[in-house]
């Protein structure tokens, strides 16, 4: 197989198998994040409160975060049962239970099909596809996390208020 | 800092286990050095960290990354640890400086620029990047960038 293109490139737009919520009228932000990074915990609470359009990338770092990777893996796992944004919230609001019994435990309080979720996080499809946003963001110049693209420009790190209000 | 065509110049820094890394090791691999201002500090934390990612992806070009610092060997091979990241450290403790003298990047107060250079087998410099601050963080596409003048 051909290495990956690593290359500088821009940020992707948006495509119909990105994650998307908010009102369409909203400005678009595409956020690259980690859900064991409390910096992008923070963030996302504070987006949430906001009439942005938002779509969410994965950027697991695993030296700094190891359970980071295993996170993504369970949310686009929830994506394929229809509840990413669901797991998203159940993700960041406990970033200190991020364990294999703990991602088990939020799969059953969305309801979802456990043998399913369990076999489609370890699955090469989902692999793959967090993969390929983490390849998007270094490639976009991703560096730390949380970061947002707005308006053809990059927001980086623990973003204050003002900042995102002004989004 | 030094710019692309010129030959690395003579250096010789300390590898963890005592013995050095020299101009010798740049023979027949492509070589990027991450020059980077203290261990344990947070934006060097978060680029061991960013880089170790890509790691298998430098190394399918035929690509070695290495973090060279001022710091001594034991100090760097206790930030490598605490991090858990593979990336080689070199140390340019004692004469303090000197190698990152010789590659231009040197910041007066006394530690490296954050800065990337790109060695090719051949020993020739093919690429070189100094950060506007060394509080930036290079994004790891520059180092993609780089290697395409490889």
């Amino acid at each position: 197989m051909a290495p990956s293109d690593l290359s500088s490139a821009p940020v992707p737009p948006v495509s119909d198998d990105d994650h998307v919520k908010g009102p369409e009228s909203g400005t678009l932000v595409i956020e690259y994040a980690d859900f064991e990074c409390p910096y992008c915990a923070a963030v996302s609470l504070k987006l949430n409160d906001r009439p942005l359009r938002r779509a969410f990338r994965h950027f697991p770092v695993r030296s700094s975060h190891p359970r980071a990777w295993a996170a993504a893996c369970a949310a686009e796992a929830a994506a394929a049962q229809g509840r990413f944004w669901e797991m998203h919230d159940l993700l960041f609001g406990d970033q200190a239970r991020l364990e294999d019994p703990h991602l088990w435990d939020r799969a059953r309080e969305l309801g979802l099909d456990l043998q399913r979720f369990d076999a489609d996080r370890r699955s090469d499809a989902v692999i793959a596809r967090v993969k390929r946003d983490f390849e998007s963001g270094i490639r976009a110049g991703v560096a730390t996390t949380p970061t947002l693209f707005a308006d053809g420009r990059s927001y980086a790190g623990n973003l204050d208020a003002a900042t995102l209000d002004a989004l | 800092m030094i710019e692309a065509g010129n030959p690395a110049p003579s250096f010789s820094l300390a590898r963890a286990d005592g013995s050095k890394f020299t101009n010798a090791d740049l023979d027949g691999q492509t070589t990027v050095l991450v020059f980077y201002p203290f261990a344990f500090s947070p934006v060097c934390t978060d680029q061991m960290n960013l880089y170790q990612e890509v790691l298998e992806e430098l190394s399918e070009r035929g690509a070695t990354l290495y973090g060279v610092s001022c710091d001594a060997t034991w100090s760097q091979t206790a930030f490598k640890e605490k991090l858990g990241v593979t990336i080689e450290q070199l140390s340019d403790f004692e004469p303090k400086g000197a190698v990152c003298e010789a590659f231009g990047v040197y910041h007066p107060g006394g530690f490296p620029q954050r800065a990337l250079v790109i060695i090719g087998p051949d020993g020739v410099v093919k690429w070189s990047y100094q950060a506007e601050s060394p509080g930036d963080l290079p994004g790891a596409n520059l180092i993609f960038d780089g290697l395409g003048s490889v």
